[in-house]
């Protein structure tokens, strides 16, 4: 399997999110520069944290507006796995691929350790190797890590079943303690936790790993055992 | 700004306006005699900001000298933008250390953000890739709401640097004493990692070379940076604010990436970075070193604001620029690569044989100078040295505490700011970025893995300046010493260090021998424990109202983790293990927590320390570890015995039952040097009483998260763990709530 790892000015997760597929999950991966880059050969796309352009104007903001942006919408349209860390979950947000925007972290302040995250859906393609109301630790480095949504949104994304991990004791004030949610069809993740950083126990938690082995499970059923 | 006529050279020599420019009559005398006239405006800039204290070093040259710079793995030592130790496997370190004091005195937030932002560029300049920054920080008591809002803004500078940028911040301490109140110390480190073939250096080789600009355009921010940097801190400073400059994370993140990227074009002939004194210091100092000259079109250098004069120009110290020369003929591969990333770079100069650094402006030749006398024929004082007369008088004083309540005492210990959790700090930064950090702040050292190998890198910064302050040859020693052990206490070999040297101003006699001794001891200390100098950075003035800070020598040390498995931390592991005490304690307060929790100041003798014993602990700890003996480590330190067993239960569920001589009070709280505090499993004790003779065991680790010390007969503390926890952990938030 391929992994596409879009690389945008600023970002500075994507070496992170290259490692944890290569080295923790095995499986392919490339740093995409997000200048004339064609994506039609990748099974999944990673969109990294950090800071895309240097979170001027908004955070994710000026990354939802480059070319490569309507690519990947097309390939979230056929299907293709998204998956959006951090900034990547700000830029989904500011593309209108998910739903809701983010605020400034209650406390105002940047916050940069484990929290514990609860798996609300393992029937997703990116939970599958979860247990249901599973216990995860997985880092948190966000300074507007703030989920909110109006009471509308926030609704429909309950009855889609839409919330796929929720903080366990909110550190960010966060709407319904949301941490990462898809798309209706389940096929794009936003999520403010990393757990591109969490995929070994040298480095405090391989609780991510699971995340990355569903996708690859899922794109094994989709496409190799079909025969 | 309207562009006004320049002031002449003879009005500059009658007047004096390069006094203005913090130049002396001297100095100014042989700039005329190096010139063979007088030297204009812009030449009187960049004489002035090239002799400076911050650039020149003229009055801590004569120190520097004294310390051990070489050993078989040092690859490169002071003189460049950073030094290089070998790791092995084609592999090494590049780390430094540097101060902003004194913007981040006037505006903390920009001055500690561009502290970070200039420590990386010294980082990649070489060639590497930044992995780590640390920092160490002091300020006043926590009691002022000025001092609150500098700790406040210094370290959401950090963050918003460090995190936007992209490197994690993984370590640093911070300290807080009166004598920081008015000038509070921002020192930054940051540790890269190269392969030993891309290592680059700062010149500027071969005639007719293209000298080419990269980054942000110039501004009018930072002028005089450097000059502003060798004062004294007074009323006026506010007054200098526009010596601070302004720094742009995301600007510095895309010129690491194309910095880096260019280091592997072979078009590349040298780098460096345009730090203290802008591109005057980046690009004499390139030509300098390369035996060369330097010819600089100024119209052509990228600027921001309209009508900036030569002077401006060259002494500005806008950020996240860089200064490159390649090869004849290739410098379009080489725009290409910044391009790419979105960045500016210009075709600015040549270099030239004629050993003149020669710069163009309208037409005109706006400066001609000897490029070698703005590096070499910097003046070199050797100030006037005095013993004060409080050093003789403390060398007389055995202090001695009164300890009755040992629980009470230790509570009150926990919560002081210097010893209480550093994690409201730490929290706000993002010490993962990169997925490599193995030990994140909170341990004696901070450990990120070289991916690829077995190996790992560890790294501290200390400094006990209340040590330095009573005897600073002592203080000195010790600073090395304990930083050292916090490496080894993590499971790695010290290697080399960083030398980041705050102190006040060095005309007053009792400063200098400060600094003079200081110096001594922290050589005799490296040379100990094999631990070379090799990069650092003087800042002197460090006063406000009349009043010097301590003495604040700060060491930035790195160590080698040979194998990962040998990565140790400093908390108990399991209850059962055996605690044991590596190292003799006597009763030694001269400078503690202690005295400072009862007496609010510090007086009397530093204690003492032993470099042949200090080596030998640090040597038997380090090998018992790497034969897998140790489940835990801890570095004493502020606070003693009592403090490392509390700091050792934190985060665990678990408890301690130990047991200390008749001297309780020594026992539990003096500040003896060269001790460790280390668990034991029960089946590899005897294994290790072998290979340390020197360690002793106290206790055991307990089951129940209750910290218990008993005395002969006697429980002198029995309390909750979590209480402890809770009481050293809330500390700093409350004191930063709290409306004193």
């Amino acid at each position: 399997m391929k992994f596409a790892v879009i690389v945008f000015p600023g970002s500075n997760c994507d070496r992170d999110m290259y490692h944890a597929v290569r080295d923790g999950l095995g499986e392919e991966a490339d740093l995409v520069w997000y200048e004339n880059a064609n994506l039609a050969d990748y099974d999944a796309i990673l969109l990294p944290g950090g800071f895309s352009y240097g979170d001027y104007l908004r955070s994710g903001a000026i990354a939802s507006v480059s070319n490569v942006l309507n690519q990947i919408k097309q390939k979230a349209e056929t299907g293709t796995p998204v998956l959006g860390v951090c900034n990547g979950f700000q830029i989904l947000l500011e593309t209108g691929l998910l739903p809701g925007a983010m605020l400034r972290n209650e406390k105002l302040k940047f916050m940069c350790h484990y929290e514990t995250l609860v798996v609300e859906r393992n029937d997703t393609l990116f939970t599958s190797g979860y247990e249901k109301g599973q216990e995860i630790q997985i880092p948190i480095a966000h300074g507007e890590g703030n989920y909110y949504c109006d009471d509308a949104t926030l609704e429909t994304l309950q009855q889609n079943n839409q919330i796929v991990f929720t903080y366990k004791n909110n550190p960010n004030g966060s709407r319904a303690n949301i941490a990462g949610i898809v798309n209706k069809a389940g096929n794009v993740l936003g999520m403010m936790p990393h757990p591109e950083r969490a995929v070994e126990d040298l480095l405090g938690s391989k609780d991510g790993l699971a995340l990355f082995q569903s996708v690859l499970h899922h794109w094994r059923e989709m496409y190799v055992t079909t025969s | 700004m309207l562009q006004q006529a320049e002031i002449s050279p003879e009005k500059i020599e009658q007047d004096r306006l390069y006094r203005d420019m913090g130049m002396t009559d001297e100095e100014f005398q042989s700039v005329k005699n190096i010139l063979g006239r007088q030297p204009n405006f812009t030449e009187t800039g960049i004489f002035s900001v090239m002799w400076s204290e911050h650039c020149s070093y003229k009055t801590s040259k004569p120190l520097l000298r004294k310390f051990p710079t070489k050993g078989p793995h040092v690859l490169q030592g002071p003189g460049e933008g950073a030094g290089i130790v070998d790791i092995g496997d084609d592999k090494a370190v590049v780390f430094k250390i540097e101060s902003h004091n004194h913007p981040s005195a006037v505006e903390p937030y920009q001055g500690a953000a561009t502290g970070v932002g200039g420590i990386i560029r010294d980082v990649f300049s070489m060639g590497a890739r930044p992995i780590a920054l640390l920092n160490s920080l002091r300020f006043g008591n926590l009691t002022t709401p000025r001092v609150k809002y500098l700790l406040e803004e210094v370290v959401h500078g950090i963050a918003g640097y460090g995190n936007c940028v992209g490197v994690p911040t993984v370590g640093g301490e911070i300290q807080f004493d009166t004598s920081y109140e008015g000038n509070p110390l921002v020192n930054a480190m940051c540790v890269g990692l190269i392969e030993q073939k891309d290592i680059q250096k700062g010149i500027a080789a071969g005639v007719g070379n293209t000298v080419i600009y990269a980054g942000a355009p110039t501004g009018r921010d930072g002028i005089h940076g450097a000059t502003f940097a060798s004062e004294d801190l007074s009323e006026e400073s506010e007054s200098k604010r526009p010596s601070v400059q302004v720094g742009d994370p995301f600007m510095e993140k895309l010129l690491i990436e194309a910095c880096l990227e260019v280091i592997q074009h072979e078009a590349l002939v040298g780098m460096q970075d345009m730090g203290a004194a802008g591109l005057t210091s980046s690009a004499s100092e390139m030509a300098s070193k390369a035996g060369m000259g330097m010819e600089m079109n100024l119209d052509l250098v990228p600027q921001r604001e309209l009508h900036m004069t030569p002077y401006e120009l060259m002494l500005s110290e806008s950020q996240e620029r860089m200064l490159l020369v390649v090869k004849k003929g290739q410098e379009q591969g080489i725009i290409d690569v910044f391009e790419k990333y979105g960045l500016q770079a210009v075709a600015v100069g040549t270099v030239t044989d004629d050993k003149q650094f020669r710069l163009l402006h309208h037409g005109e030749v706006a400066a001609e100078i000897p490029v070698d006398s703005l590096a070499e024929d910097a003046p070199v004082y050797y100030k006037d040295s005095k013993v004060p007369d409080y050093f003789k008088e403390f060398q007389t004083i055995d202090y001695k505490p009164a300890v009755t309540n040992y629980a009470e005492t230790l509570k009150q210990l926990l919560q002081q700011p210097t010893i209480a959790s550093k994690e409201w700090v730490y929290d706000q930064y993002d010490s993962m970025v990169g997925a490599d950090t193995v030990v994140a702040p909170g341990s004696d050292a901070a450990i990120v893995r070289v991916r690829g190998t077995q190996k790992a890198i560890a790294m501290t910064t200390d400094c006990n300046s209340r040590y330095i302050y009573l005897d600073p040859e002592t203080g000195g020693k010790i600073a090395v010493a304990e930083a050292a052990r916090n490496i080894i206490s993590s499971g790695a070999k010290p290697l080399a260090l960083t030398d980041g040297l705050n102190f006040g101003n060095p005309d007053k006699p009792e400063n200098f021998w400060q600094m003079e001794k200081s110096v001594d001891g922290m050589s005799a200390a490296c040379l100990a424990l094999e631990t070379p100098v090799i990069s650092g950075n003087v800042s002197l003035y460090n006063e406000s109202n009349q009043q010097s800070i301590f003495p604040t020598p700060i060491v930035g040390m790195v160590g080698l983790v040979e194998d990962i498995k040998h990565v140790t931390t400093s908390t108990f592991k399991q209850a059962g293990d055996a605690i044991y005490l590596v190292g003799e304690t006597k009763a030694e307060f001269g400078g503690s927590e202690l005295q400072n929790l009862l007496e609010e100041r510090y007086y009397g003798k530093a204690p003492a320390i032993d470099l042949d014993t200090e080596a030998s602990n640090q040597q038997a700890v380090l090998a018992s570890i790497q034969q897998g003996l140790l489940a835990s480590a801890h570095d004493l330190a502020e606070g003693g015995l009592a403090v490392a067993l509390a700091e050792s239960l934190f985060d665990t569920k678990l408890g301690a039952q130990v047991t200390v001589e008749e001297d309780a009070t020594a026992s539990l709280f003096s500040e003896s040097q060269s001790r460790f505090l280390v668990s034991v499993s029960p089946e590899k004790q005897a294994a290790f009483e072998e290979a340390v003779p020197a360690a002793a065991q106290i206790g055991v680790v307990t089951e129940t998260a209750e910290l218990t010390v008993v005395q002969g007969d006697k429980t002198i503390i029995l309390e909750a763990v979590p209480t402890l926890e809770a009481l050293w952990k809330g500390a700093i938030p409350c004191l930063l709530k709290s409306k004193a």
